[in-house]
């Protein structure tokens, strides 16, 4: 112990091997991005809602080559949009869902001082942040960042300006961050786990985090191999995505051809889908805990959630081609993704409903985090049902690439896996900082997230129904679009509204770091471990080596003094 | 304060292995994963493509011959390299793995000779997609044997240092490092035939 | 004039539509009545067991049947969309193509930003193509010593087709990945460079309608838009004279 407190303030806040302070800095890395790249959204909202006109004050802060005279080019449209997508999901969802969270608690629900690495734990934040700085950079080199969405489809994006190369330099970062990570959490959970901590007696949440490593560790090296790949394309003129025979722009290119751009969308959707669980796997492990603590009862069905996890791990590694249904792909190909798409439906909906049953039979302490834990389930209960259409070929035919799949997705992972990180955030916050956000501000800031999310996501699914294809820079150009541009007009106000109402959130996190109402080591009186150390943990995390008795969720024991039975209580309560 | 971590020297009763052998697994996992997207991208350029070379026409099967003996073999002397360590031999164990790094040197450098050969008669990735595919995936796995040739070699020197203090946990990060070697050596197992000789 | 589009699908002239209209019926009447019910559930749920004096939580929860049965339902009820709907309407949309010789074939060859349409003419053979020949002029690149290429025709962004007529149409790209969608026609088809897939359809209604670009390719997506207008035979065969 004696070594920590003369450690000088560069080792211990910046370059710190402590996975708490590893765990706040991905966290505090993370909600920044997520604010930055919802900034980006929101100036994309002006152009949609009110096309070529200029948009007021901010416009005229950008360059004449980013906006003319105040009215957003396309160009710049796609740059916004191609890095909206690739911050919230690389720079924003994932290091604060995974590098935030389960850096922070994953060793303090399984009782161990530190991650099992924990250099490496600080290499992954730092190649993360190297990420980060590169993507931000690549706004600024000429013809600005990479414009060709954030899915990166070749060969748009190989013969894309050079922002694009520097898109696949960050994404090569933040994928070698995300595998140390992964490595190291594996190596945690299977190692480090206190005594008598079985696997089933884990938390959910450790669970989740223990399957999303495994997502990461294996499905993120092909997207790395395909970055290689497109770098190659980009820089040594080699032709993997490139076939024969292509002409831009009236000139024959000039490349050896006999590449294949299917190639690209395979490689990257192998990553990408399981992503998508990377990206809620997480938010339900979180939602699981806040459920659990906040109706006073175990959780329904805990070893049947455990197992879909794993099932839904496994499968998400063979559902990737169900993105490219039009590709031209034949009909076997596209039954046999149809169909573990449907499968892989079902162990969610076996989660979602084991949550649900949780509840039935509680004392439902309707806290804050309760708040936005309980809104997660019906948010992710649309997310998930409206993948359906798009599940199946013949539906998928009209509904590909329109607005119907942001919706869908944006369901899934916004009013989804964001209200579960911000449930996270206040119920964890008394364990990080030993003080309590105020529940006033938090109502607001729930209520007013829920609704507004609800008012931008809702109207997206007309729109795709409409047939609306996504990424254009004006809709107004197509009949078929223009009857929904009301609809535009609501989704941005909604969207510049829910822009507004994080300053409850914002103020409320600040205020209550300095004033907020003090709390013991266990404010809400849960069973898991992390309760069972002092708030914030010290270095080492606990003050004994905790011993663990029983199951996660020992709620509401009849017969006895406390509705609380924490892991590590040895017996009496 | 690390040592309040279990497992870093001693197995876990249970799983069997250390942390840092777990860990290596895991990232040669990965590494499965990233070399098999990569050959998968292989057969899919090559079963759509209208014609292609074949290897042995292109390139060197004498040099690529002696490369694969030359890694195997220092996959050998890292074998022996860590069999040192375990019979509490320090100078022998120095002694071996100075001979994998000269080998892993060789290698790199009999590539480097087969990579200018190709250069001077213009033959760039660009040239086409056998090349393309020939410089990548050979260039990656030359990247993972300059890797190697690092992490040994701090291994050698500054490293060993941890012998006097922790041999234990030493020997057992001779043991990963070979793992990662046997790994890199078992992909070139794979390039060769496919690279050159299919 | 006729309304084709709103607030929901837009209007449906092709014979093969309505099937996949009927899905994405089917389905959202399936998500609705799942959704609703399972939110009548969680409100009462909600209300019933909030945290209250006097109110306690219960250890050992009853263990329901009813979510298995459901859990099952639904995942007979996805067999069953699959089964009756998306593999029969799928394989109909990619495999069944109408007779050639009662079809009218064109190739659309998409580039940034413009959708390039080539009629075989009265032979119905195309012409060769070569892409050294791509000029401003000539944008698929049509080799007009070719003797199937003399009563060839090409045109920007005008897909005329006969009305009750089935079309196939040859779908490739030019430089990145397109998409070729025609709303009314539930009709949607990536264009992917260096390959050719074909798509088909037969209209039962005639208007002017629009081909919509539903895959970024670019600065100029926005505006990759084309005409789809769908005419009698005779009207057709008027407008193609024209066009020579």
């Amino acid at each position: 112990m004696t070594g920590e407190h003369n450690l000088p303030f560069w080792r211990k806040y910046i370059f710190s091997i402590d996975h708490k302070v590893i765990g706040i800095q991905y966290a505090i890395t993370g909600l920044l991005f997520l604010l930055f790249g919802f900034f980006l959204m929101m100036m994309m909202r002006w152009q949609l809602a009110y096309p070529g006109q200029p948009l007021p004050w901010i416009g005229h802060l950008f360059s004449e080559k980013a906006m003319l005279g105040g009215v957003m080019l396309p160009e710049f449209y796609n740059q916004l949009g191609a890095m909206h997508g690739t911050i919230m999901v690389f720079l924003g969802v994932v290091p604060l869902a995974v590098g935030g969270f389960g850096n922070y608690f994953v060793p303090l629900q399984i009782g161990a001082p530190d991650m099992a690495f924990p250099k490496l734990n600080m290499v992954s934040y730092w190649v993360y942040f190297i990420g980060g700085v590169i993507m931000i950079v690549s706004f600024f080199v000429p013809q600005g960042a990479a414009q060709s969405g954030w899915t990166s489809y070749a060969p748009l994006a190989v013969i894309a300006p050079t922002g694009q190369t520097l898109w696949l330099l960050g994404m090569v970062c933040l994928i070698t961050s995300s595998l140390l990570g992964s490595i190291n959490f594996i190596t945690t959970i299977v190692q480090l786990r206190a005594d008598g901590l079985s696997f089933f007696r884990l938390p959910f949440f450790v669970w989740a985090q223990f399957v999303t490593s495994f997502l990461l560790l294996l499905a993120f090296p092909p997207l790395e191999a395909a970055g290689v790949l497109q770098l190659m394309d980009r820089l040594a003129g080699t032709s993997f995505f490139m076939p024969s025979g292509l002409v831009v722009s009236g000139k024959v290119v000039e490349v050896s051809g006999g590449g294949n751009p299917v190639l690209w969308q395979h490689l990257f959707w192998f990553l990408a889908h399981p992503e998508v669980y990377v990206l809620i796997l997480p938010a339900m492990g979180i939602v699981c805990e806040i459920i659990a603590c906040n109706t006073r009862k175990p959780i329904y069905g805990y070893k049947g959630m455990v197992y879909s996890v794993i099932f839904i791990g496994f499968m998400s590694f063979i559902v990737w081609a169900h993105h490219m249904f039009l590709t031209g792909m034949g009909t076997k190909m596209s039954a046999f993704f149809q169909i573990t798409t449907m499968i892989i439906s079902i162990p969610s909906v076996v989660i979602l409903t084991a949550l649900v049953l949780s509840l039935w039979g509680g004392s439902i302490r309707f806290t804050v985090p309760m708040l936005f834990a309980t809104a997660f389930l019906p948010m992710f209960g649309i997310g998930g049902l409206t993948g359906l259409p798009l599940g199946l070929t013949a539906s998928d035919i009209h509904l590909h690439d329109t607005y119907y799949v942001i919706g869908h997705f944006h369901y899934v992972v916004a009013p989804g896996t964001l209200l579960a990180l911000f449930a996270g955030i206040y119920h964890w916050f008394p364990k990080v900082t030993g003080r309590k956000m105020s529940d006033f501000l938090g109502k607001i800031h729930f209520w007013l997230s829920f609704l507004l999310m609800n008012g931008v996501f809702m109207p997206m699914f007309i729109q795709g129904l409409a047939g609306v294809s996504r990424r254009l820079w004006d809709p107004m150009q197509y009949a078929h679009a223009q009857p929904t541009q009301p609809l535009n007009v609501f989704i941005s106000i909604c969207a510049w509204l829910l822009g507004l109402a994080q300053i409850p959130f914002i103020l409320n996190f600040f205020w209550s770091l300095i004033w907020g109402k003090k709390t013991d080591q266990n404010p809400w009186q849960a069973t898991t471990l992390e309760w069972s150390a002092p708030s914030p943990p010290p270095h080492g995390n606990f003050e004994h080596v905790p011993v663990v008795y029983r199951g996660p969720y020992e709620y509401s024991i009849p017969g006895q003094r406390n509705d609380f039975w924490p892991q590590a209580m040895k017996e009496g309560n | 304060m690390s040592s309040l971590i279990r497992y870093i020297s001693r197995p876990h009763p249970i799983t069997g292995v250390t942390n840092a052998k777990l860990g290596t697994w895991c990232f040669l996992a990965s590494e499965v994963m990233l070399f098999g997207a990569l050959f998968s991208a292989y057969i899919l350029l090559r079963t759509g493509a209208s014609s292609w070379p074949r290897g042995s026409e292109l390139l060197s099967v004498p040099l690529a011959t002696f490369n694969t003996l030359v890694l195997i073999t220092s996959s050998v002397t890292m074998v022996m390299a860590w069999a040192s360590l375990m019979m509490k031999d320090l100078s022998k164990y120095k002694r071996y793995m100075g001979f994998t790094i000269l080998l892993a040197l060789t290698f790199l450098v009999v590539k480097g000779f087969e990579y200018g050969h190709k250069f001077e008669h213009h033959h760039f990735p660009s040239t086409s997609t056998f090349y393309a595919i020939y410089f990548t995936l050979t260039g990656l796995h030359g990247l993972h044997v300059l890797g190697g040739v690092i992490v040994n070699t701090y291994f050698l020197l500054p490293g060993s240092k941890l012998w006097e203090t922790e041999p234990e946990q030493f020997t057992g990060r001779i043991e990963c490092a070979g793992l990662y070697w046997h790994f890199v050596d078992l992909v070139w197992i794979f390039l060769f035939p496919v690279l050159y000789l299919l | 004039m006729e309304k084709y589009y709103g607030w929901g699908l837009p209007a449906d002239i092709s014979t093969h539509g309505a099937a996949i209209d009927r899905l994405i019926y089917v389905l959202h009447g399936f998500m609705a009545v799942l959704f609703v019910g399972w939110l009548i559930f969680l409100v009462i749920t909600l209300v019933r067991f909030r945290a209250r004096p006097g109110h306690q939580a219960v250890y050992q929860s009853n263990h329901f049947k009813a979510p298995t049965y459901l859990e099952v339902g639904v995942g007979l009820f996805e067999a069953f969309l699959l089964v009756g709907f998306s593999f029969p309407i799928f394989h109909q949309y990619r495999n069944v193509p109408p007779p050639r010789d009662q079809a009218m074939e064109v190739r659309i060859v998409a580039e940034q930003f413009a959708w390039n349409i080539h009629y075989p003419g009265d032979d119905g053979i195309f012409g060769k193509t070569d892409i050294h020949l791509i000029s401003p002029a000539n944008p698929v690149g049509l080799d007009r010593s070719d003797p199937a290429a003399k009563d060839d025709i090409t045109t920007v962004n005008q897909l005329h087709t006969p009305v009750h007529k089935p079309v196939i149409a040859h779908l490739s790209s030019k430089d990145v990945i397109h998409s070729f969608f025609l709303p009314v026609m539930r009709v949607k088809q990536d264009m992917i460079p260096g390959q050719t897939v074909d798509t088909w359809f037969e209209a039962k209604k005639m208007g002017n309608f629009e081909i919509a670009c539903a895959q970024l390719c670019g600065l100029g997506h926005y505006r990759m838009r084309g005409f789809f207008i769908v005419e009698t035979e005779d009207k057709f065969k008027e407008w193609i004279n024209q066009m020579r």
